[in-house]
């Protein structure tokens, strides 16, 4: 199948304009003929399901959770972007999808990222109206910060908690067209499979998590919202239910699934502690705004900070290296996440780290707290430090705050086209579930911007273009397929449970996050991945044969609901091994350790970079990777999607 | 890394319709640096290598945010330490040798689903009955055309912080639900963009919480002190307000 | 039903309004203590002082003021009781209950307001008895009660009260449901301001310190009598 990504006639500026004057139209009289389903609940999801109902659409929306209010989303922390200009700094909404386009590491379609920009000032228009509490001056006005890869001061924030606000107003838009009958929500309800009907997304399988009761739910057209796939690396900044199940499904029925080697490592998370750990927890970027990240110029001052022999105090400012100011004048602290991380394993490679694992650096405020005084720093990341506090045990006003990487968000999804339809007909995809807008790397506060461009503004102009195409009601769960898909569903829950064999289900997905982390992480290597694949292969294996499952699938039941979710990473892994392993390059959230420039590369030595930078190949990489299912097993097929980009210049992405 | 040997008193329920016990559990081992619910995790991992069914416990951000985790840690939801959920407290906080109580978030309007797992619908209800402003998707003016005072807005969001995960219900020996619904009251009906359905607003939220069953305030402050959001429960007086006004509004006035 | 009415009946059936009720009856018998004690307190002046606003209360209005303020009482008291024994059936049936007691803030006298509050309408229904429905004693013969000032004839309360007060039990159960009068108003006066909306974190001390003030003085003046006259300094 050939990928068409539809994207519209005209210049870069004029594509969204010109496509929402061509989109079909529903009329309103029709639009509640027609049924959507919603699967998450996110900011993507619950903006989708609200505003779609608003239109007159009947909507159903799902979500795992016991309410659309925990969902993940509402865990980020630091802000989101728009192209606001509101401080005067020269902001626009060109240099926003510059900075995108630049921050994705010249990796993502230019007409999606330019309709992005365009959208993201409605975005905090619609949420301020709603009443989410942005930042504001004294003078009653919004307030901004900058962030990580921009020059300019475009973040607007609610403190720490922006996700949640944002989320908040996006749920309480959704309980309001809950309250007035247009959308059905559907909680503890977890999506077990795609049903296509004559090559059309018409409808879901679901598992009632509190009865284990397997049901089928019909539709015009299924949107996906169900968020990324960093827990297949099992420690991530993910919440705990975060998984991946919903995209592998709709994969296994034919969409493809896009990039998924793009994962990015937060630079600023608190570093692991013990193996019993079950997730990481980011510390917001914004912290970079003052913070200072730096590890001992020495080793010998590293190894004694690690045995306690000395404090960072101890460490005179001579000895201590700010390797992201060294390195990145003029970007210093707020370099991309993706520099930054590798930045700092690469420290801690060097023997320089100084947690008791080794695996961590300092994020410092000794001198800002000078600067400043302890109380400015309070008003601006009192609840972060709190956070800090809680967790590690330390004061971080006193001693510096240690970080070290952690998976964080996944850039890869299905593919989607402008429309942000699937290659499969009839199945769209909005938020960290696609792929689209990020390129190889996604930008701090872009990823809320992101979901509320495609629930609230994309979405809803775009659907009609496939629902007018489609008699309302065409399909209902009488059809074959559903009751297929649904003996389907029960035949693979009774194998789980009949396994009986000695491993909990957390033994896998450690051992699948271990390996995953091992050679599939910050630097990965061909020997590494190829190695990857073959004990994917062996523990999927082990896990069919050797899981544990006790009590029924006919009631609560998490070991159960952990194993599907786990089951479906088995073989999503080896799927973004084999991604990571095709792509002979380095780019943004994929860096191969074959692939970086050297004391000898041209381009280091006329000062454009510096050695250990990711090194891309624009000649024979600059498309997308678009995978496709072809059974379980077998090598998934490569498809590609070329990039053209008529707008920006390809570059060395340079933050010196 | 210290460990700690704790005996765990801890409420089994298998299913709403069955009557739940209190289980007795050595849990020895535990490592000071891990959170409470991993302490629940290495227990469980040990529950399942006897093949028996673990204590079901509802979690997931666990980092403080999201509001699922729902038990209580001797009779106080997310524990006496105060301004932490469940999955922040950390086992450095307890002693070896110690016996710690878990049981579920209790109230009637929170039926327990299994061991530690309760449904928490009713708060959705309470929103969906008038938790919210009704704007439609891109009839927003632009975000600066409304200056909102910055102590409005401070308050606003304090109370907006709330992550309804129903402590103040299970800390409250009635099961009152007044901060809950006050804290989103508060945070709407402070700003601006919130003044046309105010008295819309408190009423039917009130109106939605009596018909959930919860009890009533006492004026007690428990909900206060077991907050991990540490919501002011100056809230409660401005609902209590609002509530007056909008009621009496409502008998006497046409506009 | 007329819409004010229907109004008021969706106020007293929901949590809130049912406060309200609470509130603002607790302020009516909050500041008829006050009165009371003030006229109670002129036991202290002397016979003449006492007996003559005894005498005012029951005449003044042409004697319907007492009748008056009887019946504000009467529907107050009865409203306040009614709401919170509804609302406190309806907080026991909560399900709100734990193996450990995890209590961290509610005051002693906030968890004792149904004991003090019905241990305080019994005290009622026995004073009224004894002071004014005069049950069981002679308080009404006026050859013991008649005092004559410039030739007019009066009741002579202030003998009553010390006579009241002679027997021991009475004194004792007077003692114990002012105490717990006291405990009542020390939580009661204050949730006042915050169920009408008038209690602030920044004004929460001063409406504590000033509750708890006004619940000591009410002890104080009220037992201060039936001790005097146990110690023969009121005869």
């Amino acid at each position: 199948m050939s990928l068409n990504s539809n994207i519209p006639e005209g210049p870069v500026t004029e594509k969204w304009t010109n496509h929402k004057m061509n989109s079909k139209l529903i009329n309103p009289a029709n639009k509640r003929k027609y049924n959507i389903i919603v699967v998450g609940s996110g900011l993507a999801g619950a903006s989708a399901a609200a505003t779609l109902s608003e239109l007159g659409y009947k909507i159903k929306c799902f979500c795992y959770q016991d309410s659309p209010r925990r969902a993940h989303s509402i865990a980020a922390q630091g802000g989101i972007n728009a192209a606001k200009n509101y401080q005067n700094d020269g902001d626009s909404v060109q240099r926003l999808f510059y900075d995108t386009v630049k921050g994705g590491d010249f990796r993502s379609r230019e007409a999606n990222v330019h309709r992005l920009a365009e959208v993201s000032v409605n975005i905090i228009d619609q949420a301020t109206a709603q009443g989410v509490p942005f930042a504001r001056e004294y003078g009653g006005l919004l307030a901004n910060r900058s962030f990580g890869g921009a020059q300019v001061s475009r973040t607007f924030y609610a403190r720490g908690q922006t996700g949640q606000q944002l989320l908040l107003g996006a749920y309480q838009a959704l309980e309001k067209e809950i309250n007035n009958g247009g959308v059905e929500m559907f909680t503890r309800t977890e999506m077990v499979d795609l049903v296509v009907v004559d090559g059309h997304a018409k409808g879901i399988v679901v598992r009632d998590m509190r009865n284990g009761k397997i049901k089928s739910y019909a539709a015009d057209t299924v949107i996906l919202a169900t968020g990324g796939y960093g827990n297949v690396f099992y420690l991530s900044t993910n919440a705990m239910g975060c998984n991946a199940s919903a995209a592998v499904k709709a994969w296994k029925k034919g969409a493809y699934f896009a990039n998924p080697c793009y994962t990015q490592i937060h630079p600023t998370c608190i570093p692991v502690s013990g193996d019993y750990q079950s997730k990481l927890t980011l510390m917001s970027e914004s912290l970079r705004n003052d913070g200072r990240i730096w590890a001992p110029a020495k080793k010998e001052d590293a190894q004694a900070i690690r045995e306690g022999k000395k404090t960072a105090a101890d460490i005179p400012d001579e000895d201590r290296d700010y390797y992201l100011e060294r390195k990145y004048p003029s970007f210093g602290n707020l370099a991309p996440r993706d520099i930054s991380s590798r930045a700092a394993k690469e420290a801690c490679d060097d023997g320089r780290g100084v947690s008791k694992t080794g695996l961590g650096v300092y994020l410092d405020f000794r001198d800002p707290i000078e600067r400043l005084g302890e109380d400015a720093i309070r008003a601006r990341y009192g609840n972060l430090f709190q956070m800090y506090e809680k967790i590690a045990g330390t004061n971080p006003y006193k001693e510096p705050m240690m970080i070290y990487p952690a998976v964080h968000y996944t850039m890869g999804g299905l593919w989607v086209d402008y429309n942000l339809q699937s290659n499969l007909t009839g199945l769209h995809v909005l938020g960290e579930a696609n792929f689209s807008d990020h390129g190889a790397n996604r930008l701090g506060a872009s990823a809320l911007m992101q979901g509320l461009a495609d629930g609230y503004f994309v979405i809803p102009t775009t659907i009609a273009n496939y629902l007018a195409t489609q008699k309302p009601g065409s399909v209902t769960i009488d059809h074959p397929e559903f009751t297929e898909a649904e003996k389907a569903v029960s035949d693979s829950i009774n194998k789980l449970m009949s396994i009986q064999g000695t491993k909990t289900v957390d033994h896998f997905h450690r051992e699948m996050g271990l390996l995953t982390w091992d050679k599939c992480g910050m630097d990965r290597r061909k020997e590494g991945l190829e190695e990857a694949i073959t004990k994917i292969k062996a523990l999927r294996e082990e896990f069919y044969n050797d899981v544990r499952i006790p009590g029924t699938a006919e009631s609560i039941n998490m070991e159960l609901e952990k194993a599907m979710r786990v089951a479906d990473f088995l073989e999503f892994a080896e799927m973004l091994y084999e991604d990571a392993l095709d792509r002979e390059e380095s780019c943004g959230g994929h860096f191969r350790g074959e692939y970086q420039f050297t004391e000898d590369s041209p381009e280091v030595k006329s000062g454009k970079t510096q050695p250990g930078e990711a090194l891309r190949d624009d000649d024979n990489f600059c498309y997308v990777s678009a995978w496709e299912y072809r059974g379980y097993n077998q090598t998934p097929a490569l498809h590609k999607e070329v990039l053209e980009y008529e707008n920006v210049k390809l570059a060395i992405r340079s933050y010196a | 890394m210290a460990k700690l040997n704790l005996t765990l008193k801890i409420w089994r329920q298998p299913s709403p319709d069955n009557d739940g016990w209190i289980e007795t559990r050595k849990a020895n081992g535990i490592p000071t640096e891990a959170s409470f619910l991993e302490m629940l995790d290495i227990v469980n991992q040990e529950i399942l290598e006897e093949g028996a069914d673990p204590i079901h416990f509802d979690h997931d951000c666990r980092e403080g945010i999201c509001g699922m985790c729902s038990l209580t840690i001797n009779g106080v939801p997310h524990s006496k330490e105060e301004g932490v959920t469940t999955c922040q407290v950390h086992m450095r906080k307890f002693n070896d040798g110690d016996t710690i109580w878990i049981e579920p978030f209790r109230a009637n309007a929170f039926p327990v689903m299994k061991d530690l797992i309760v449904d928490r619908t009713s708060f959705d209800n309470i929103i969906a009955a008038g938790g919210y402003i009704d704007v439609r998707t891109g009839s927003a003016p632009d975000a600066n055309s409304v200056p909102i005072p910055k102590d409005q807005a401070d308050w606003a969001f304090d109370a907006a912080t709330c992550i309804g995960c129903g402590a103040c219900v299970a800390s409250c020996k009635n099961s009152s639900a007044m901060l809950f619904v006050s804290a989103k009251a508060s945070h709407l009906n402070t700003l601006p963009q919130g003044q046309p359905e105010k008295d819309k607003r408190v009423l039917a939220m009130v109106r939605q919480m009596d018909e959930e069953g919860f009890g009533n305030c006492t004026n007690q402050y428990e909900c206060e002190a077991a907050c991990p959001k540490l919501i002011s429960a100056d809230n409660i007086s401005k609902l209590n307000r609002d509530f007056a006004l909008a009621s009496a509004k409502e008998a006497v006035a046409t506009v | 039903m007329s819409s004010p009415l229907l109004s008021i009946t969706k106020l007293w059936s929901s949590s809130i309004g049912k406060k309200i009720v609470v509130a603002l009856t607790g302020i009516v018998l909050t500041l008829f203590l006050a009165g009371h004690l003030s006229g109670n307190l002129l036991m202290y002046v002397g016979e003449h002082a006492f007996n003559e606003y005894a005498y005012f209360l029951h005449h003044m209005l042409h004697g319907g003021g007492v009748w008056i303020a009887r019946i504000v009482l009467l529907v107050c008291i009865t409203l306040h009781i009614v709401a919170t024994v509804q609302l406190t059936i309806q907080n026991r049936n909560s399900g709100t209950k734990y193996q450990v007691d995890g209590t961290q803030r509610s005051s002693l006298n906030s968890k004792l307001m149904i004991w003090s509050g019905l241990t305080i309408i019994a005290f009622i229904i026995y004073h009224i008895l004894h002071f004014t429905a005069r049950v069981g004693n002679e308080y009404n013969n006026p050859d013991l009660y008649k005092v004559i000032y410039d030739g007019k004839e009066y009741h002579n309360a202030y003998k009553m009260v010390i006579d009241g007060f002679s027997w021991f039990p009475a004194t004792l159960f007077y003692v114990i449901a002012v105490t717990l009068l006291c405990s009542h108003l020390s939580h009661g006066v204050a949730s006042i301001f915050q169920t009408l909306g008038l209690r602030s974190s920044k004004t929460d001390a001063l409406i504590n310190k000033g509750a708890k003030l006004y619940s000591i003085i009410i002890w104080v003046g009220f037992i201060s009598i039936p001790i005097s006259v146990m110690l023969k300094i009121i005869k």
